[in-house]
């Protein structure tokens, strides 16, 4: 149990902060792909008997790489939905190799938080510091080309490069998390949290730390009451992140609207 | 000729039921999604796409809860789905970005709640399996009226509104203007693609369904430019990319491991993948080559051989 | 720094020489040359497609001509150059962003580097000059996204001034302003390019609001360029060969008025300025 509470504080830290730059890219798309699609590689690393972790980590890295290679090229969901649909389609094929897949396929989708094993916490605390160091490494930047990318281009920041850092960093992000928590708590940790503090805060600083606030809150709140229900945790965090974002929408929206009157 | 149709048609291809069974819905399927999926692909709503997709994958394993055919379940979520999103995010790009991924996110969960509670009021296993990754040799003899109605209907409500879905697909405003209800038609394209991708769902399976809506289509727009070329292209590529991944599924039974398909789905997927990489390298290699006699252009120009570089040509 | 030890005062900090752009087999801009010289204020004038922002795009190295060079204080081009600040033509500030305007002008001061920044209480401080320069600052803890037009403008224009750039660029920054907004933002624009002697090369379609503040223009149209002071170039000899056709300058009420034929820039007025008549620097024509 206290493993689990480690673990889940460790991946909310890291899904607020990369869930921030996430909603601030509109990158809601390629948050889901790369760890979703990294699903399939899990799968053939079990099939050929290695850690699925490595599997993971190569069809993350891969599908980061890809898309933003395709991308280059055509349109930018397109490459993703197409990028990503290959990866699950591998999967779907290592899957029907495999012996005992519907407890790992499910797991690996929907996330298993109560069972952390202890040998796996340093590994996701060393992952999570790479990533977060990572993104203060391109901080401006990607503000920078996220606001006004023709001002980025001239001065000299390379646009495609720094999307595929960020590519990579939600790829480094969802290898070590997935295993853990599923592909589902992942995305649902990264977009709910960001977007209910980006709708209530004006500077990035303070969103980006509302956004770790929400996050840990969420997945808190959720790891209990899986924990009384006996229900998936997935469940409960999807549900919490669009509940607390429409919440902010409305708050917003009612004191704009007192503000206008008043 | 007759070595080389058995080398591609393993034995008993023509004749199995499930074969015929699957090339019928898969073809009619590849059509519509390939008619859909256009508008889907200029209007840049991939994501909200695939979030039906899975979305709905919450609706199929609650009907196989309820003991319903998973179709009915894919389309009854994915429907009420789309019209969140529309109701959401709106007009700005984040927004709109923002409420397909919370939608995604939610229906995910209830997916999740939905198949736990199937994988522990039933003893049968695969049923996660079926409902995200589909198989078309499964799909059932009667449910085929069904599946042909609704794709009637959605392409009948795509030749309706075809025009309309062209302006408002270039400018929201522009098509309000002309007094398109702009809202509404909105909301009643993503229910027809909400339809278009259950009905892929039910033949490749939920998460990737995604392949069929989005492949074809963006292939089509590689090769065409014309709007309306690209519904009948897009839809050839669909119905080439499924026949040919059943045909190769089947044959798969020979393969290694002897005695075990290859999921029809797979083939499916990476076909559809295979198309727009060609696609993308044929324009590409037509672009270069333009591109190649548009540079020695300006020198004809400047040395006075043509003044228009295009009459030289 | 921006001091470039073998560039002086009188040399140009812009030149543009026989600069030709071709795209998708069509000549966008034909042996364009013209000179901006330190701390003046240049208009670029030509109407919806005639290359402005192509030209921009050139001077900042992101789009290759097909001949000609230029210049940017006495050196080539290079893929980033630090005394140019560009304000671009379409910005969306999108209100779902979490970013205030004292962010969007922090961004400027070192928005391509990487790391996160640091020294907080200096760039706080340059940050709040650079508001109070261009009048902004008692919106500058708001959301960006939901200023109006003239705001964000103001806003976009320190965002690209706080790197002390010696050559501002100005895409189109007055469409979308009521006529208010446009005068306070060209008078700014004036100002900053007085005191802190700014050249500045801003694009427009329409010259008029511009004219007081006006040092020299270049004027495009059909991909070519004319440039001189307002008097050199607003001519009907001039305005005739660059549309290929005959154009009529009538003096009205102390107005300039450009009458065409049936394709050229029928009812475009022009106040008249003084000035001799002199010949354009440079007409370049086919
Ligand atoms: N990448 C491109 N490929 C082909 N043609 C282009 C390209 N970019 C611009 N053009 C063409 O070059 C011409 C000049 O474009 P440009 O954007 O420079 O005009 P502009 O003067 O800035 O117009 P506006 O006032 O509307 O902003 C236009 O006719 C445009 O169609
Ligand atoms: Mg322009």
């Amino acid at each position: 149990m206290v493993n689990t509470w480690i673990a889940a504080t460790l991946v909310a830290v890291i899904a607020g902060v990369v869930g921030f730059f996430v909603v601030l890219r509109g990158a809601a798309f390629v948050a889901h792909a790369i760890p979703h699609g990294a699903f399939g590689g899990a799968a053939g690393a079990v099939l050929i008997g290695v850690n699925p972790i490595a599997g993971l980590g190569v069809f993350a890295v891969g599908g980061a790489l890809g898309i933003g290679w395709l991308g280059r090229r055509g349109r930018h969901d397109v490459a993703t939905a197409l990028a990503l649909v290959l990866m699950l389609g591998l999967g779907a094929l290592f899957l029907s190799f495999s012996v005992e897949y519907a407890a790992a396929i499910y797991s690996l989708l929907f996330g298993e938080v109560l069972g952390v094993p202890s040998d796996e916490l340093l590994p996701i605390a060393g992952l999570g510091i790479a990533c977060i160091a990572a993104l203060a490494l391109l901080y401006r930047p990607l503000m920078l080309t996220s606001i006004t990318p023709e001002v980025a281009e001239a001065r000299g920041v390379r646009a495609q490069r720094i999307e595929t850092g960020f590519l990579l960093v939600v790829a480094l992000a969802a290898t070590m998390t997935v295993p853990v928590v599923g592909v589902l708590l992942m995305f649902s940790l990264m977009i709910g949290p960001a977007a209910t503090a980006g709708s209530l805060t004006r500077s990035p600083r303070n969103a980006i730390g509302l956004s770790v606030l929400l996050a840990l809150a969420t997945v808190w709140l959720a790891v209990a009451v899986s924990y009384l229900t006996n229900l998936p945790v997935g469940f409960f965090v999807g549900t919490l992140g669009a509940v607390s974002y429409g919440c902010a929408r409305i708050w917003t929206a009612r004191r704009r609207g007192r503000t206008a009157t008043a | 000729m007759n070595q080389l149709l058995r080398a591609l048609f393993a034995p008993g291809f023509f004749a199995s039921g499930p074969v015929h069974a699957a090339l019928v819905v898969g073809a009619v399927v590849a059509l519509v999604t390939g008619a859909v999926g256009v508008f889907t692909v200029i209007r840049g709503q991939a994501f909200a796409g695939h979030a039906l997709g899975e979305v709905g994958s919450a609706g199929g394993s609650a009907a196989f809860l309820g003991g319903a055919n998973p179709l009915w379940g894919f389309m009854g979520i994915a429907v009420v789905a789309a019209g969140l999103i529309e109701l959401l995010g709106l007009h700005r790009p984040r927004a709109r970005d923002v409420a397909t991924g919370l939608v995604l996110g939610a229906g995910l969960g209830l997916a999740a709640l939905f198949l736990y509670l199937d994988a522990t009021s039933s003893s049968t296993t695969g049923v996660a399996v079926t409902i995200l990754f589909g198989s078309l040799f499964a799909v059932s003899q009667q449910m085929l009226p069904s599946i042909v109605a609704l794709s009637a209907v959605s392409l009948v409500v795509i030749a309706l509104c075809y025009r309309m879905l062209l302006l408002s697909s270039l400018s929201s405003d522009l098509a309000a203007a002309r007094g398109v209800p702009v809202r509404a038609l909105g909301i009643a394209y993503l229910v027809i693609m909400a339809v278009a991708v259950s009905l892929a769902a039910e033949t490749i399976g939920a998460i990737l369904a995604t392949a069929l809506v989005v492949g074809p289509p963006a292939t089509a727009l590689r090769l065409t430019k014309r709007p309306g070329g690209a519904l009948v292209v897009a839809g050839l590529v669909g119905v080439a990319a499924v026949w040919l991944g059943i045909v190769l599924a089947y044959d798969s039974y020979y393969w290694a491991p002897a005695g075990h398909g290859w999921p029809v789905s797979f083939f499916v997927v990476a076909l559809v993948f295979l198309f727009y990489l060609v696609a993308g390298a044929v324009t590409g290699i037509a672009e270069a080559r333009r591109r190649r006699h548009w540079e020695t252009a300006p020198r004809l120009a400047a040395s006075g051989c043509a003044e228009h570089p295009g009459d030289a040509a | 720094m921006n001091v470039l030890p073998d560039h002086g005062a009188d040399d140009p900090i812009l030149s543009v020489d026989g600069v030709s752009v071709w795209l998708s087999g069509r000549e966008v801009l034909h042996d364009v040359r013209f000179r901006i010289m330190p701390g003046e204020f240049t208009g670029l004038i030509g109407s919806n497609g005639a290359g402005k922002t192509t030209l921009f795009r050139v001077i900042l190295g992101l789009q290759a001509s097909s001949t000609g060079s230029v210049l940017v204080g006495g050196r080539p081009l290079t893929r980033r150059n630090p005394i140019i600040g560009y304000v671009p033509q379409k910005v969306f500030l999108d209100p779902d962003m979490p970013l205030r305007a004292r962010d969007v002008v922090a961004l400027g001061l070192d928005g391509h580097r990487l790391g996160v920044p640091l020294g907080w209480r200096r760039r706080r401080q340059a940050v709040d000059a650079m508001l109070d320069a261009v009048d902004a600052r008692h919106f500058a803890d708001a959301r960006v996204g939901n200023l109006s037009g003239g705001e964000q403008q103001r806003v976009l224009i320190a965002h690209a001034l706080i790197s002390r750039p010696r050559l501002l660029l100005l895409d189109e920054p007055l469409a979308n302003l009521d006529i208010r907004a446009e005068g306070e933002v060209v008078a700014l624009l004036a100002r900053i390019a007085r005191e802190q002697r700014i050249a500045v090369l801003i694009s427009a379609h329409d010259v008029n609001p511009l004219l007081p503040v006006l040092d020299r223009l270049v004027y495009v149209a059909s991909g070519k360029t004319a440039s001189g002071t307002t008097a050199e170039v607003i001519r009907a000899e001039v305005l005739s060969a660059l549309y290929g056709q005959h154009v009529d300058v009538l003096r009205v009420h102390g107005r300039i008025l450009v009458v065409a034929g049936a394709e050229g820039p029928s009812g475009v007025t022009f106040e008249e300025t003084d000035g001799a008549a002199v010949g354009p620097d440079i007409v370049s024509l086919r």
